[in-house]
């Protein structure tokens, strides 16, 4: 199995046909998702044709197109000033699983559509600001590529976007259920706590790997709840041990503020709660090939 | 990015909160201007640094006249201030305190909303209050789409321990410090104190601001709050270049994409650079696509530092090919000709790995040394930059 996404996801993009949107449901579909469908109302009734003898529809809004298809994810690409109205589209649709993978929100507008979601209740949120999630093999959400590792046994969760592939390229040989870029801005919808919660639920998966880096506290969060909720093997790496204090190191919510959010904290908290952390990712993908070696 | 105090108060002022008279001034002269302009007996003088503390260290001081003002501002003009040098007081119309309050409204990250912080107890570092007397620091979750209405901030007032008088005349600056928070796009709005005088007004005597610069697209006018004289003129160059650059104390160079490889490749030459005595130069994040263009400028930024003695580069290809990276390095040596004097380590993995890594060999430029890994690539710049320190 998986988690948020398999091989019966039906995928939609809203945004499909600007050059981001085209350059990468192209990719989607290479990879053998499901994508039945484009949004933008000004080309709603058209079809785009990609490479590989694909014909996508094009609608005129999220609930027309899971309307007629049955979508049941949305893979957000308009840029930052037109995020927050996709995304409220796509709630107010009740899209089952939304992923923005659009960077740089002003953080309001995330605050708001979250909220609004979680008041609704029927839309899980991944991203901002991520790549989105691939269960490889069976479907890909994103901007993940999908040739640096197949299926197999972990799960992997991480803020960030090229670490997460860094990781899958590590542990290549174990293979993974799901990968998951939960994004590195200050408010994002799904937390680590969430996709840990998912794996400890997934049957297939045997060990996680948990990719953090400076600023907030969901590192130390994670942590409390590994050690109360966890039976499975969680592997931790955390990012930006020499970030200065007050600078931002990227993403919008990589910055250490005073003496919050540091990677040392975050690092001594998973060690508490009995998390094996490596100090590179080569050494964090060593530490989970021992521990789960047998196992996958 | 974090405002002074002098830009708060202006944005308090456009958005209704109730603020004393406050100019600011460069030098003594205009100081001595700005209190004639403000004309009450007394004036404060105050430092515009974007660190606490200013009063401890002498950064604040009342003055009776223009002519003291004046040399007030002669006095913490130049100061500095916790590493902070000042370059600008404020002028500020002096203040009948009776009471000192507290206020905040922030981003709660771990809530995903935000949080208003109240106090009766104001005045003092809140960071202090919220240790010793948590009890005496409300806590209020804010929706942010609601925001502080009236229902909210008489919440605020009511869990933070106000006299009904006091708190029917806190609430309306409550709504429009919200006002400030959310047609701003803050993250922070912080008043400390928010002082009620002798005669019974609520005003917003010191306030902190951080804005979102996400959000900058919408506010045009936020351009012309940055700094420009605390930048640092390598950061200001890469900023200019739309490079995503954090200058820090250290000689190995440092380029990746994404921002989570290039912090991993810091620590990484951090740890490998301890048994050398050398340290990451920077962060620099060439983002998804990397053309030459783009790699000679973060080259050219890089190699304006002269503390820099080597370079790592560090590229995982996901969606970009590491064959395209790998032009772009032989690009942007060749249009730095003579100007690349650095020996360069890269590592490459990921898309197009192969091709990449033949495009540097065929190049064989004497610059480069290619690395397998990134703990290998590591302690390799960590060796070079040691050598060429």
């Amino acid at each position: 199995m998986s988690i948020f996404l398999d091989e019966n996801s039906k995928v939609i993009v809203q945004g499909m046909t600007g050059s981001e949107g085209m350059k990468h449901s192209q990719r989607m579909l290479d990879s053998g998702t499901n994508v039945v469908g484009g949004v933008n109302p000004r080309k709603a009734g058209q079809s785009v044709s990609f490479e590989g003898g694909h014909e996508v529809p094009v609608f005129g809004s999220v609930a027309e197109a899971m309307e007629a298809t049955g979508a049941n994810v949305s893979v957000v690409f308009v840029p930052p000033k037109f995020a927050k109205s996709a995304a409220i589209e796509a709630i107010d649709a009740e899209m089952p699983l939304l992923v923005v993978i659009t960077e740089g929100i002003p953080v309001k507008d995330s605050a708001e559509f979250f909220n609004y979601a979680k008041g609704k209740g029927t839309t899980r949120i991944i991203g901002p600001n991520c790549p989105g999630l691939i269960s490889p093999g069976k479907s890909n959400a994103g901007i993940t590529p999908a040739n640096i590792t197949g299926p197999g046994k972990l799960g992997l969760v991480s803020k960030s976007g090229t670490l997460t592939y860094q990781m899958m390229y590590e542990l290549a040989d174990l293979g993974f259920t799901t990968c998951i870029g939960i994004g590195g801005d200050p408010v994002i919808g799904t937390t680590h706590i969430d996709a840990l919660e998912a794996f400890e639920n997934d049957p297939d998966t045997v060990g996680v790997v948990m990719i953090g880096e400076i600023g907030g506290d969901a590192e130390e969060r994670a942590a409390a709840y590994i050690k109360d909720n966890m039976s499975k093997p969680v592997v931790g790496y955390v990012a930006g041990f020499t970030a200065p204090e007050g600078k931002t190191m990227g993403h919008a919510g990589a910055i250490v503020s005073g003496s919050a959010g540091t990677a040392q904290a975050k690092k001594e908290a998973l060690e508490a709660a009995g998390v094996k952390v490596g100090k590179t990712p080569t050494e964090a993908a060593d530490l989970m090939r021992e521990i789960v070696g047998g196992a996958a | 990015m974090d405002l002074f105090e002098y830009q708060a108060r202006d944005l308090f002022e456009k958005h209704g909160v109730p603020v004393l008279p406050g100019i600011v001034a460069e030098d003594p002269q205009a100081a001595r201007e700005a209190a004639e302009t403000i004309g009450t007996p007394v004036v404060v003088v105050k430092a515009q640094v974007k660190v606490g503390g200013r009063g401890k260290a002498g950064g604040v001081k009342i003055a009776k006249s223009p002519e003291e003002a004046e040399q007030k501002a002669s006095e913490i003009l130049g100061m500095d201030i916790k590493g902070h040098t000042v370059h600008r007081v404020m002028i500020a119309g002096g203040a009948d305190i009776a009471s000192e309050y507290y206020f905040s409204l922030l981003l709660d990250r771990a809530n995903r909303n935000y949080l208003a912080m109240c106090s009766v107890e104001g005045g003092m570092e809140i960071e202090q209050l919220a240790v010793e007397r948590p009890e005496a620091l409300a806590r209020v979750a804010v929706d942010p789409n609601t925001g502080i209405d009236e229902a909210t901030a008489k919440t605020i007032v009511e869990t933070a321990g106000f006299d009904a008088e006091t708190g029917a005349k806190v609430v309306p600056v409550l709504q429009k410090l919200w006002d400030v928070y959310r047609e701003e796009d803050a993250t922070l709005v912080e008043v400390n104190p928010l002082v009620q005088t002798g005669s019974g007004e609520i005003v917003a005597l010191d306030g902190k601001v951080t804005l979102d610069d996400n959000a900058s697209f919408r506010h045009e006018d936020h351009e012309g709050l940055v700094d420009t004289k605390a930048e640092d003129p390598l950061e200001a160059k890469a900023k200019a270049l739309d490079l995503n650059y954090v200058k820090l104390d250290g000689e190995v160079g440092i380029i990746g994409n994404g921002a989570g490889l290039v912090m991993s490749t810091l620590d990484v030459v951090a740890y490998a650079g301890e048994k050398h005595s050398v340290k990451p130069a920077n962060f620099l994040d060439i983002g998804g696509g990397a053309s030459a263009e783009v790699m000679a400028n973060g080259l050219d930024v890089i190699l304006g530092d002269e503390q820099v003695s080597a370079v790592f580069v560090n590229v995982f290809g996901g969606i970009t090919a590491c064959d395209a990276v790998a032009n772009g390095i032989v690009g942007a040596l060749e249009k730095l000709g003579d100007a690349a004097t650095k020996p360069l380590v890269v590592r490459l993995d990921g898309n197009n790995v192969e091709e990449g890594r033949k495009i540097l060999a065929d190049a064989a430029h004497p610059l480069v040394t290619l690395a397998d890994t990134m703990d290998g690539g590591a302690a390799k710049v960590a060796e070079l930059a040691a050598a060429g320190k």
